[in-house]
């Protein structure tokens, strides 16, 4: 699944990124393969989407949270 | 002895690192520019005892030492090259403390740069508000780099940060990362072309020696010709070198971060974006915020505008009064006093943008704009930080230009500029008012609203119309520089800091008078000179004919303005509207409407004050129902009509909506771009669509 399909509030785990890109810039910003990400909310338009890495708010546009392949866990509470 | 150290101080953004210059270098700072490149210098004078002072350069914000954007780029050519005017001798870290992680990934890299290094832990308060605990000593001992806690926002931690400069001890760390084994024999292949001893330094100069402007295109080419032989694949190098840093990262952190309760502020932050980024709420906000910044700039700053016009206009009349009558004299009132009037006029509609600017940035607030409209501007190749700088806009071009450089993205930053003088600025407010008051009856629709006000308004509109339609076309013929990404953080809502405010304030003011005032003022005394002069004896001719008409060594008012509505028709600027005029008969203008366009390239409003002296009414003090009247009056010698008829007037009001006629726009276009090409391109299809839109509107109406 890819980030960008996550609704708001879905907690999920990062597996792996695609090739995009701004893969790269990606895993500078923390978003690394096995890490948690939250996703705070979509924008009103429905893009970009605002998402919880590494304790901080980091907002991208939908076809870059594409490249984040994500495994979702559905009843995950986060740590 | 003196001695001057050489600081840069670098950092993640929104680690608080402007703030920490501005606590270090108070008002000892000046902004210049990195050779070749938009992107300012700022640096700062410190002294750090009697006998020793240091030069800080406040380095761009960056995430890593892989650059992605111009400001970036500029950041990794101080550290790489030990050459550049800039190169440091020591290098000082800022490090956001809420976010220790991420941040510690450019620090291990500067670290692995083998410069003398310091580490500032900022933000130590909030860090500590939000439940976080710290041990500075055991990273000071991980990292082998010195390491303060310092908060810029109260000032705690800034003296002892100086006195620790002063010490000037700093060791080197050991390496923190160390490139795969792989690379080893490249870069002991690349020691010979780099004169780097293989090790981080010269591994990253191998993968970014693209964006390294000190060394040759031999050079480069034998670099590639490395990167080719041994086939490595750079984005992987770095992708490895990124995740390998974090694991790392994460391992040290373990011991040095704890934390203990809940974050008690950030749930704040989002407490407020559940108002200012809600669906509805969300825009309602952010439009207020707009109304209220458009109010300000045209309302409030109309009180020190018209106090510096009637300053200039006294200095002037004092000027022409007691000066002896010579061209210098007038060089001087008409020529530079006016021009140093036109650029200082701008001061307070530039301050106050900035003022509200700096405060949503400072808050934290601009982001939340970006996210809220990017989507939207997106469609125009524009930006969601577009927005805010467009809507100035409708205040004054000049600031607005200044004020896109957030805009990370160069092509969306050039669109924006591209576009945003099509936006109906204050300086067309004077001739609209003029032109539809002649040509629109003052008549009630619906009972309700005033017609004249609504056509006003339809011209509002189609500036907007106007700026995002070209965006639009635009976008297909700008070239990106750098691949486009959105990729924002989102800071924590923070009050402003005062300070950082002021300084933001002090340096775009600075920055328009030095950096665009030049231009003004030359252009100017350019036009000036056209209106004053003639060619051949002309001017010496009207002189004799009127001086035969003196009495008593004076003219009357009714003469004294014939006389100047004379001597513009015979000045060069009369001249220009005269061979115009085949090219703007067209559009239904005459040579008189042509001196207008000419001298309204000092600033649009100019169009009234020349127009009152084509038709004899003599400088200020004239009624502007009184030229009115003149204008409509007048007969269109080739038809036999009124020249003002609704096609002409119309056609003369699209014009001014769509024409380049603003010096001052083109000369910080061009101080914000710098290049000629993009102030040229903007002239001409501003000016080229006004010509086609007149020449519609004039031909379907007449």
């Amino acid at each position: 699944m890819q980030l960008s399909q996550l609704r708001a509030g879905q907690v999920a785990l990062i597996k792996n990124l695609g090739d995009h890109p701004i893969a790269n810039k990606l895993l500078e910003m923390g978003c690394l393969p096995g890490e948690w990400v939250r996703v705070r909310r979509i924008a009103p338009m429905g893009d970009p989407m605002a998402i919880e890495i590494l304790g901080y708010e980091l907002a991208l546009r939908l076809d870059e949270a594409a490249a984040i392949e994500v495994e979702v866990r559905p009843h995950f509470v986060q740590p | 002895m003196k001695k001057t150290l050489r600081i840069a101080l670098v950092g993640n953004p929104n680690s608080g690192k402007s703030s920490l210059f501005n606590a270090l270098t108070g008002l000892n700072q000046k902004v210049g520019n990195f050779p070749g490149v938009t992107v300012d210098k700022k640096t700062g004078q410190l002294w750090l005892s009697s006998s020793m002072q240091a030069e800080i350069t406040d380095l761009p914000g960056t995430y890593s030492l892989y650059p992605r954007s111009e400001d970036e780029q500029v950041t990794f050519n101080v550290l790489l090259d030990e050459h550049n005017a800039s190169h440091p001798d020591l290098v000082l870290v800022v490090a956001d403390a809420t976010n220790l992680r991420r941040n510690l990934l450019f620090i291990t890299q500067i670290i692995d740069l083998g410069l003398p290094t310091a580490l500032i832990v900022n933000k130590i308060d909030l860090a500590r508000e939000q439940g976080y605990e710290l041990n500075l000593q055991v990273l000071s001992a991980k990292l082998g780099i010195p390491v303060l806690a310092t908060d810029a926002r109260s000032g705690q931690g800034i003296k002892e940060l100086k006195q620790l400069l002063a010490e000037e001890n700093f060791g080197l760390a050991l390496p923190f990362y160390l490139p795969s084994e792989a690379v080893q024999p490249v870069l002991e292949e690349l020691q010979p072309i780099n004169g780097l001893k293989p090790g981080y330094r010269s591994f990253i100069f191998l993968c970014n020696h693209d964006h390294l402007g000190h060394i040759s295109n031999k050079q480069h080419q034998e670099i590639d010709a490395l990167i080719a032989k041994h086939e490595l694949n750079i984005s992987q190098l770095q992708a490895r070198e990124t995740v390998q840093r974090y694991e790392q990262i994460a391992g040290l952190l373990g011991s040095i971060e704890k934390r203990s309760t809940t974050a008690a502020k950030k749930s704040r932050s989002e407490k407020i974006d559940k108002v200012l980024l809600h669906p509805v709420w969300g825009y309602v906000v952010f439009l207020g915020i707009l109304f209220f910044i458009f109010q300000a700039i045209f309302s409030w700053a109309s009180w020190p505008m018209d106090f510096i016009e009637t300053v200039f206009g006294q200095l002037g009349s004092w000027g022409s009064t007691y000066l002896p009558e010579h061209w210098l004299s007038d060089l001087l009132v008409n020529g530079v006093l006016a021009g140093l009037g036109g650029v200082v006029v701008f001061l307070p509609q530039i301050v106050l943008l900035f003022l509200f600017l700096s405060l949503l940035e400072e808050t934290g607030y601009m982001a939340r704009v970006s996210f809220l409209m990017d989507k939207l501007m997106r469609k125009f190749g524009l930006n969601g930080k577009s927005v805010v700088p467009l809507i100035g806009g409708y205040a004054c071009a000049v600031p607005s230009i200044m004020a896109t450089r957030s805009i990370n993205s160069w092509k969306e930053r050039i669109l924006t500029i591209m576009v945003l003088p099509l936006m109906s600025c204050s300086a067309r407010l004077p001739v609209y008012t003029l032109l539809i008051g002649m040509s629109v009856p003052d008549d009630k629709v619906l009972g309700l609203f005033n017609l004249q006000g609504l056509v006003m308004m339809a011209f509002y509109l189609l500036g907007f119309v106007a700026a995002i339609g070209s965006a639009l076309v635009m976008k297909w013929f700008i070239k990106e520089r750098n691949s486009s990404f959105f990729l924002l953080e989102m800071p924590i809502y923070q009050w402003p800091r005062w300070r950082n405010v002021g300084m933001t304030l002090i340096e775009k003011g600075n920055a328009f008078v030095l950096g665009a005032g030049k231009i003004i003022l030359i252009v100017s005394v350019a036009l000036w000179f056209l209106s004053s002069f003639g060619p051949g004896n002309s001017f010496d001719q009207l002189e004799a004919q009127y001086v035969a008409q003196m009495v008593d060594g004076e003219l009357s008012a009714e003469l004294q303005h014939q006389f100047d509505r004379d001597k513009l028709e015979a000045s060069y600027a009369g001249r220009i509207g005269k061979w115009m005029e085949p090219a703007i008969a067209p559009l239904g203008f005459d040579w008189k409407i042509g001196i207008a366009l000419v001298t309204s390239f000092a600033a649009r409003e100019v169009f009234v004050g020349t127009m009152a002296t084509i038709y004899s009414l003599g400088g200020e003090d004239f009624e502007e129902n009184t030229l009115r009247e003149q204008m409509l009056a007048d007969i269109n010698p080739r038809t036999g009509l009124p020249l003002f008829d609704l096609a002409t007037t119309f056609s003369l009001l699209l014009f001014y909506a769509f024409a380049m006629q603003c010096m001052s726009t083109l000369a910080i276009t061009w101080r914000e771009t710098r290049s000629w090409k993009w102030p040229a391109l903007q002239f001409s299809y501003m000016t080229g669509l006004a010509y086609l839109a007149s020449l519609l509107a004039y031909q379907l109406l007449k």
